[in-house]
Order: C-alpha cells, then sequence, then structure tokens
C-alpha cells in the first residue's frame, strides 16, 4: 500500500493530459473530441456554470446581508412588512428570463444531439451481463461481431489504464459520422464515452440510436452507466478512433480474426432509413 | 363529562398507550423512534459505501460479507460486489421511506398538523394507529429481504432504489428477495395512503373555527399538497409493482419484451410516482422552515398567499415532469423537449419560496437561535441543490451528467442536506414543545457546524466527480477520481460523527430536565402549538379556539 500511492500518483501525472479517460481531480468536463461535445462544453462552462455560480452566491450574500443587517441586536424592532407586489413579481418573471436565456442554446443542442446525420459507419452495440458486444455490418465492410471484456488487473499492461482497458477494441474512422445501434441482450446497460458526449440506454427489446463524429485519433473510454448487477462497476468500453486507411486495414484483419465467432449480420434498418 | 363517554378519554399506560394508540402525539413520536432507527442503520450503511470508496480497488465489502453471511472466502469478493449494490439500494429506500417520511409526515405532521389547526386529534385516529405499524412491518420485510437469494447464488437485492426490470425481474434476481421488496413497498405505500387520506380529511373538516384555507399554517399546507401527491401517485407504484410481482411469480410479460412487454414501460410508472415523492421529501421541510424563519425573525411570513401556491404548484408540476429521469433511454425528440420545458418550470415557484424566506428575515430581528441557524443552513443548501437540479433539466447537458456523480451529488444537496437539515430544524425547533424540555443550544449549533461541514464535504466533490465522468453505484473506480473520493469519504465521516452529537444533545436534554413552559422561542412563535403547556396535553382542545385574525398563519 505504501508502494501502491506514488505508483498511482506518478501514473497519474503522466496520463494528466490524455484524451478520452478521466484527468486526475479534475473538477470540470472531460476533454473532448466532437462538435456535440463542444457545444455541451460551451453550453456548461459558458452559460449554465456562470448562471449557477452567480444565483448560489447572490443567495449567500443575501442570506449573510440579512443575518448582519437584521439582527436582534443591530435591528431590535422588526417590521411588519408581510406584502410587496412589485417584488413579487420581479422575483417571479427574473427566473423566468433567466430560463429563456438558458432555454435557446438547450433546445438547440439537443436537436443536434437527437437528429442523427447520415452515417458511413453503422456498428450494433449490445450490453450483456458484464460486457459489450460489437457487430459491424457487412455491406459496409464488416460483417463480423466480437464481445469487449475488461482486462482483469493481472492482464494489464504498459499504458492500459485499470477498470477502463479491455481486450478487443472497438475501430471507428476519425472524422466520420458513426452511428451506433444500441441495445440490450439481459437487462439494462447504458453506452456512454464522455468524450463524445453520447449516452444512451441500452434496453431489452429496443434499438435506441446515437451518433458522433470524433476529430481526434485516439483511444476513448466510457463506463456502464445503469446499474446490472454484481460486475456493473466492471465492463467498460473502448473505442479507438483511426485514419480511414488503417481503419479498412482493421476491418480486414477483424474480419479474419472474428470470422468463426459470429454469423454475418446484415443490419436490418440502415438501407430502409434513408 | 358524563361517566359513559370516559373511556374514549382515558389515558392508557405502557405498551397499550404505544402498541394500540390512538393519539395523534403518540403516533407521532412513533413515527420519531422508526425514523431514528432508519436513520441510523442507512448512515451506517452510507458510511461503509463511503468507507469502501474512500480508495480504488475493494477493501470493505467482502470482509463485511463474510461478516454478514458468512460468504465462503473464495466467493467472498462476488459477495461483496452484490453486497455493495444491496447496500446502496436499501440506504436509498431506508433513507426515503423510513427516515424522511417517518419524520416530516409521521412524525411532525402527525403531532403538530391537528395542534396548528386547532383540532384535537386526526380525523381517524385507528387508521393513523394501522398506518404506523404497516411502516413498521414492512422496515420488517426490507431487512428481511437483505436475507434471502436474491441474485443467482447472491444475498439480497441490488438493483437501485428505483427497481428497474429485467433488473428486478426473474433476469436479474430470480430468488424471493425482490418479492420481499414489493411485499414490503406495498405496505409502505398503503401506509402513506392511508396516512395521506387521513391529513387531507384533517385538514379539510377539523380546522378550529374561523381558520379559512387562507389562514391555514404553511406546515399544513405542505402537508396538504403532499397528502394529495401520495394519494395520486402510490396507487400507480402500487400497479407498477404488481405488475412486476406477477411478471415474477406468475408469467406475465408486462415488462418483457419477448412476451411482448416493455421495460421502459415501469419506468414511467415508477417515475410517476418517483419525482412526486422527491416533493413529497421536501415540501413538509418547506412549511417548516417557514414558520421557523418567521418565528426567529419576529416577522410574519413574508407573502403568504404566494408561498402556499408555490407549493400547490411546485406539486402539480412536480407530477408532470417524470420522464426528466429518462433522458436517456431512447425518447423522441419532442418528448425530450416538453420535459425540458416543463422541468425548467419547477425554477420559478421554487425561486418564489427562496426570496420569500429572505423577505421574511428583511426588516426581522433575527435571533440566531438554534432552530433558526438549520433554517437558514436550510435555504443555502437548497439553494445549492436546487440550481444544479436547473442544469440538469437540461436534457442536452444531462446527457454528459446522467448516471454520474453529478447527480448524486445533486438530490444528496436537496435531500441528504436540504430535508435532513429540515427535519433537523424541526426537531430543534419543536423538541421543547414535544418533551417538555429545553436542550442546550451550544451543543445544538455544534451539531450544526460538524453536519454542515461533512456534508459539504461529502457532496460538494462529487460534483467534479460527475463531470468528470465517474459513473454512480460503482464500488471501484479508475485511479484518476481517487482524490476528490477521499474528501468526500473523509467528511461522511465527519457527517457520522455529528450523530454522536446529535444523540449526546438529547440525552443530556432529559437529564438535565430544563422545563419549557409553554413558549420557549418568545413573541414571532404565533402558531397555536406555542399556545398550550410543553407538553400538551393528551387530548388538547377541548373547547376549540376561535381564530379571529391571521394571528396563528
Amino acid at each position: 500500500m505504501a508502494l501502491a500511492l506514488p505508483l498511482i500518483l506518478s501514473a497519474g501525472l503522466a496520463l494528466a493530459q490524455v484524451e478520452g479517460q478521466p484527468a486526475p481531480g479534475g473538477v470540470g468536463l472531460p476533454a473532448t473530441v466532437t462538435d456535440v461535445g463542444h457545444d455541451t462544453q460551451f453550453f456548461y462552462n459558458g452559460i449554465l456554470l456562470p448562471v449557477i455560480t452567480f444565483i448560489a452566491i447572490s443567495v449567500l450574500g443575501l442570506l449573510l446581508y440579512v443575518s448582519w443587517r437584521f439582527n436582534e441586536n443591530a435591528n431590535p424592532v422588526p417590521s411588519k412588512l408581510t406584502h410587496h407586489t412589485g417584488l413579487e413579481i420581479v422575483w417571479t418573471l427574473v427566473p423566468i428570463l433567466i430560463l429563456v436565456f438558458i432555454s435557446v442554446p438547450s433546445f438547440r443542442l439537443l436537436t443536434k444531439q437527437v437528429e442523427i446525420p447520415e452515417a458511413k459507419v453503422t456498428i450494433k452495440v449490445t450490453g450483456n451481463q458484464w460486457y459489450w458486444s460489437y457487430k459491424y455490418p457487412e455491406d459496409q465492410g464488416g460483417g463480423f461481431g466480437f464481445d469487449q471484456l475488461m482486462k482483469a488487473d493481472a492482464d494489464l499492461e504498459p499504458g492500459d489504464v485499470r477498470l477502463l482497458s479491455v481486450d478487443n477494441e472497438a475501430v471507428v474512422p476519425v472524422n466520420e459520422v458513426v452511428k451506433l445501434q444500441i441495445t440490450a441482450a439481459d437487462v439494462i446497460h447504458s453506452f456512454v464515452i464522455p468524450a463524445f458526449s453520447i449516452r444512451m440506454d441500452a434496453v431489452p427489446g429496443r434499438l435506441n440510436e446515437t451518433w458522433f463524429r470524433a476529430e481526434k485519433e485516439g483511444v476513448y473510454y466510457g463506463q456502464c452507466s445503469k446499474i446490472c448487477g454484481k460486475d456493473h462497476a466492471f465492463m467498460p468500453s473502448a473505442i479507438r478512433v483511426v485514419s480511414r486507411e488503417k481503419y479498412e486495414e482493421w476491418l480486414a484483419e477483424a474480419k479474419k480474426k472474428y470470422a468463426v465467432a459470429e454469423t454475418p449480420v446484415k443490419l436490418a434498418a440502415s438501407e430502409a432509413v434513408r | 363529562m358524563a361517566s359513559s363517554t370516559a373511556g374514549a378519554h382515558d389515558h392508557p399506560k405502557g405498551l397499550r398507550r404505544f402498541l394500540f394508540s390512538t393519539n395523534h402525539k403518540d403516533i407521532g413520536t412513533l413515527y420519531l423512534i422508526l425514523a431514528v432507527v432508519g436513520g441510523l442503520v442507512g448512515m451506517l450503511m452510507s458510511v461503509a459505501i463511503r468507507a469502501e470508496l474512500m480508495h480504488p480497488g475493494i477493501s470493505v465489502f467482502p470482509g463485511l460479507a463474510q461478516m454478514l453471511y458468512g460468504a465462503d472466502p473464495s466467493m467472498a469478493t462476488d459477495a461483496g460486489k452484490n453486497l455493495y449494490n444491496v447496500f446502496i439500494t436499501a440506504h436509498g429506500v431506508l433513507m426515503i421511506f423510513f427516515m424522511v417520511m417517518p419524520a416530516l409526515m409521521g412524525g411532525f405532521a402527525n403531532w403538530f398538523v391537528p395542534i396548528m389547526i386547532g383540532a384535537p386529534d386526526m380525523a381517524f385516529p385507528r387508521l393513523n394507529n394501522i398506518s404506523f405499524w404497516f411502516l413498521a412491518v414492512s422496515l420488517i420485510l426490507l431487512v428481511m429481504s437483505m436475507f434471502v437469494e436474491g441474485a443467482p447464488g447472491m444475498m439480497g437485492f441490488g438493483g437501485g432504489w428505483v427497481f428497474y426490470p429485467p433488473l428486478s425481474s426473474n433476469i436479474g434476481h430470480p430468488g424471493p428477495a425482490m418479492d420481499f421488496v414489493i411485499l414490503s413497498l406495498h405496505l409502505a405505500g398503503a401506509s402513506s395512503i392511508l396516512g395521506s387520506i387521513n391529513f387531507i380529511t384533517t385538514i379539510f373538516n377539523m380546522r378550529a373555527p374561523g381558520m379559512t384555507l387562507h389562514k391555514m399554517p404553511l406546515f399544513a399546507w405542505a402537508m396538504l399538497v403532499t397528502a394529495f401527491l401520495l394519494v395520486l401517485t402510490l396507487p400507480v407504484l402500487a400497479g407498477a409493482i404488481t405488475m412486476l410481482l406477477t411478471d415474477r411469480n406468475f408469467g406475465t410479460m408486462f415488462y418483457d419484451p419477448a412476451g411482448g412487454g416493455d421495460p421502459l414501460l415501469f419506468q414511467h410508472l415508477f417515475w410517476f410516482f418517483g419525482h412526486p415523492e422527491v416533493y413529497v421529501l421536501i415540501l413538509p421541510a418547506f412549511g417548516l422552515i417557514s414558520h421557523i424563519v418567521s418565528t426567529f425573525s419576529k416577522k410574519p411570513v413574508f407573502g403568504y398567499l404566494g408561498m402556499a401556491y408555490a407549493m400547490v404548484c411546485i406539486g402539480f408540476l412536480g407530477c408532470i415532469v417524470w420522464a426528466h429521469h429518462m433522458y436517456t433511454v431512447g425518447l423522441s425528440l419532442n418528448a425530450q423537449r416538453y420535459f425540458v420545458f416543463a422541468t425548467m418550470v419547477i425554477a420559478v415557484p421554487t425561486g418564489i419560496k427562496i426570496f420569500s424566506w429572505i423577505a421574511t428575515m428583511w426588516g426581522g430581528s433575527i435571533s440566531f437561535r438554534a432552530p433558526m441557524i438549520w433554517a437558514i443552513g436550510f435555504i443555502f443548501v437548497f439553494t445549492m441543490g436546487g440550481v444544479t437540479g436547473v442544469v440538469l433539466a437540461n436534457a442536452s447537458v444531462d446527457r454528459q451528467l446522467h448516471e454520474t456523480y453529478y447527480v448524486v451529488a445533486h438530490f444528496h444537496y436537496t435531500m441528504s442536506l436540504g430535508a435532513v437539515f429540515g427535519v433537523f430544524a424541526g426537531f430543534y425547533y419543536w423538541f421543547p414543545k414535544m418533551t417538555g424540555y429545553l436542550y442546550n443550544e451550544t451543543l445544538s449549533k455544534l451539531h450544526f457546524l460538524v453536519l454542515f461541514v461533512g456534508v459539504n464535504l461529502t457532496f460538494f466533490p462529487q460534483h467534479f466527480l460527475g463531470l468528470a465522468g465517474m459513473p454512480r453505484r460503482y464500488i471501484d473506480y479508475p485511479d484518476a477520481f481517487s482524490s476528490w473520493n477521499y474528501l468526500s469519504s473523509l467528511g461522511a465521516f465527519i457527517g457520522a460523527f455529528s450523530m454522536l452529537v446529535f444523540f449526546y444533545t438529547i440525552i443530556e436534554a432529559f437529564m438535565k430536565k430544563r422545563y419549557a413552559g409553554y413558549n420557549p422561542w418568545g413573541s414571532g412563535a404565533t402558531t397555536l402549538e406555542w399556545t398550550l403547556p410543553s407538553p400538551p396535553p393528551f387530548h388538547q382542545f377541548e373547547t376549540l379556539p376561535r381564530i379571529t385574525g391571521a394571528e396563528h398563519q
């Protein structure tokens, strides 16, 4: 234990700048690599955080001021003021205006998240107790599927991250719209990649969709976010973003590697929708 | 009084007095004792959870599982992981149904709603008795559920207090633990429905002559709204968990897509109850904070009607925003837009309440007695929880923060700080009235200070964890999250220590026996309970008080 602490700390420093995984001691949203992520950061850091900080500090300031100004030593005779229509109208209208101000960028971002642009790459992701499985459709050069399990502590190699690194990373091309079709085989799970600002529940009997376009190559981690039983904390997801050429190479390799594992899938809705 | 009616007015002693009690004050006391028991167990669980999360890795729960269940050492890690889930589930259920609700609704409301409205007792005293004992039995069933099989080879139900199927159906937890939980919830629900019917009837029919609804104390208003919320929404929960019960035991498939059912149906039904439920937890605190702020500012409540109707408005809005807990399940764009809009609207009446409390203090002559310190603390921490609620109301940002520690921080600021500070504020406000004794106010203020530091240290860093993406309900986390988790755990231990101060404060008060008299709080305390001796007589208001002005609001 005494040895472990400096190790953890130095590992933390080395990882501090890595996108796609949490930064040690971070106090804000993680670095993002998608357009939706940039908008989310602007909305939170630029609008919501200043507004809520201002409100919280104003209320604290008012409480401190009345406590100082109207304590029984400073103000022995209480007033009998119980109504002030003007004031009551103001403190009803001002919050409404603040909410309207917040709602404009909020609804714009919401639409961007939910309306899925045309995607060249579609991947089906299935949540299982306690791992994710991925299927790449045949008509997009895939036709294979594989399971993604967390690496046990004993299997970690240098550069791996405890609880986040997996045996088989999913690979996608950089700067292309990737559509994820998400479902679950047993109980509800939730597929999340914080650096992409995506989160979609994996619900048995439903095919939910979400999308991202990663701007930067790298490995991006997420963790299951809907309680799913004993090993809920031990089913991370990892997506490696690579160049188009590398992606094609990977597809060819993966096709051989995973060929026997699964029967080929053809994506039901991928053509019919458009 | 004729001798034939003497039986109805006797004063039973000992076991008969409490076991068969039909007296609202005795039943209130029983509820408060139950709340202390439930709160203590729930708090010890949270200490175990925070001890586990203090450092990365799994350290506490395998040992705990061996201790509790005699789990085989080779299986201890798995049993520990399962026990962790069982603890977070039980912590939530205990704190909601067996701590905050029995304290605010069962305890304070039973004690003071009849007195505040000038009634001799509740409308249905025997119904009141059965509500309490349902809840006691419900607690026993919940505890029993932890000692029967849930997930295959594991003890107890570990699926979170939201009980989402298929995790709570035969797929996730085939053992009988979940059936025990369902029965426990049914009894707790029946208890609350009966209690609510009792409050609604009492408040509508038994107000003293001259006390119109618009002259009624705000705590009674809060309870009226709360009772309506429970009567409207608990039957929906009862239906949802009954369908779950038949799915589990009789082969129906309400929530099983293999048979044409839908797991999301349960989520809609659950949150139709679950969201109003969080207002059930906080509205009574809103009511009593108004009385405390007014009492110690020596001023009537500012904007009384606005305060009353803000609560009605919050109650109504609380019933139509449930799917903001479900932004990520795959709702359509328009459904998400609606729930964002409706949720944000709640900030308006909530703002009215915060500003009206401050306006009540404005121009007052504030004496910083112990309950006032707790009330001011409540206003601040509730504001903190409220503003992060505005953040989470936005589905677009919720996509980043849902199911992370940001949400945990948000609802603990409103509940673990907000509702709990409300409970303690009410407790210290009414303790002299309920027992007849004064407590040591310095001790109470010390309790406040330690708890305030503790819970803020616990939950403020959790905002950072959530922003960075740490999911909730995790027994272990990537090492990057360790520093804030360490601080958070330290805060939890400080908060737990404050309970020792709390118990010492009570014991000291009972030992020293400083008599409180009718009204220890001075001219600001105007509601009817302060016109009675402390403790009030076994039956109060045998001659009904007559209300003329607005002086008992």
